[in-house]
């Protein structure tokens, strides 16, 4: 007779403070890019989730406006402990980076007129402007290949940067172009 | 309108618009706090999110930031319910229904819809940012140093930010 495998525990179903202190430690060492530790905090350290489900409520949560990593947190809270777990899983996740960046601009504020530290945010700023220009180049590249979507890009890029116009109505006439190109695409 | 109602409005408003994540509402967060409102000048608000870019946690951190700058630590809290509350309840009223309409054709057409429009907005952000913070030559090369360390290396962006603070505290900016 074959010795059956144990059933597959079920998956935890964490608890208020559970929730807060994972997104706590999330928040605590999230430098440049939280969502990765997001993805390793609540799939392989607390196994809250399969990969998957995880995979799933992410594009979700990219999907909806806002923060990834801040509606995935309101939506992991909510999945497990409702409001309250939303709540937990949020201030968890926002109070530390809010207490540090609060921290930091204080000591720019205070010591901006001594040179060294001026010129040391100065080439913070430069390093960050080319992280998001990294960024903004890394998302470009696929476009390239579909010269009318590369185009709607551009039309976004010029409407904000160059003639400054308002945002909404800047989606509001762009987004339904870019969903018909892509609805059209699509069959 | 006070400046604490006004911080609420400005920032419940990108909640909304912020398809694609933080970046993508850096610009109009830019027009409203620096053209429109005149609370600070843009090297400010360049540095601002310089120094959210150095804190950790999610990079919506320039809201609180801002409101911090404008208003104090209830112009921080107010800006940072502003920019999560309302994106979160969507998010909350969403998980319950989105099992019907995962599946459906509409909503991969309007996911993928928006990438172009996304796209550009993080191209714009960008772009007022290097305007904003390469002032000079060397922190341009800051810049352009970090573009191709992270297009070619696995570097941890955090190293980059260190070494731009360096290379800055040591004056050669």
């Amino acid at each position: 007779m074959q010795v059956a495998n144990p059933p597959p525990l079920p998956p935890p179903r964490p608890g208020i403070a559970a929730l807060f202190a994972g997104f706590l430690g999330v928040g605590i060492i999230g430098f440049g890019g939280v969502l990765p530790l997001a993805r390793r905090m609540v799939v392989e350290e607390r196994r809250w989730m399969e990969s998957a489900a995880f995979t799933d409520l992410l594009a979700l949560c990219q999907f909806l406006p806002g923060g990834n990593v801040i509606n995935l947190a309101t939506a992991i809270g909510l999945r497990f402990r409702g409001v309250p777990g939303a709540l937990a899983c949020l201030l968890g996740l926002l109070a530390a980076p809010m207490a540090v960046s609060i921290a930091l601009v204080s000591i720019y504020g205070r010591y901006q007129n001594v040179p060294a530290i001026r010129t040391l945010f100065m080439g913070l700023g430069a390093a960050a402007a080319g992280l998001i220009l990294t960024l903004a180049l890394r998302l470009a590249r696929p476009l390239l290949a579909t010269p009318v979507l590369a185009g709607l890009a551009v039309l976004s890029f010029a409407a904000i940067a160059i003639l400054r116009l308002p945002l909404l109505p800047t989606m509001l006439v762009l987004a339904p172009v870019g969903v018909a190109l892509s609805w059209r695409t699509r069959r | 309108m006070s400046v604490l109602t006004s911080l609420l409005a400005i920032f419940s408003q990108l909640s909304l618009l912020a398809f694609g994540g933080g970046n993508v509402v850096i610009p109009e967060m830019q027009r409203q706090v620096v053209e429109v409102h005149g609370w600070m000048g843009t090297a400010a608000f360049t540095s601002l999110f310089a120094l959210a870019q150095a804190a950790p946690g999610p990079n919506l951190m320039i809201c609180a930031l801002i409101g911090w700058q404008v208003a104090g630590l209830p112009g921080a809290l107010v800006s940072m319910a502003g920019i999560v509350a309302p994106a979160s309840l969507l998010t909350a009223i969403t998980v319950s229904v989105w099992d019907r309409f995962r599946a459906a054709p509409w909503r991969r057409a309007v996911q993928s819809g928006i990438v172009p429009v996304t796209v550009g907005l993080v191209g714009a952000s960008a772009s007022l940012i290097v305007a904003g913070a390469d002032t000079d030559w060397a922190l341009a090369a800051i810049t352009a140093m970090v573009v191709v360390l992270s297009m070619t290396t696995k570097l941890h962006p955090l190293w980059m930010l260190g070494g731009g603070a360096l290379l800055g505290a040591l004056g050669l900016v």
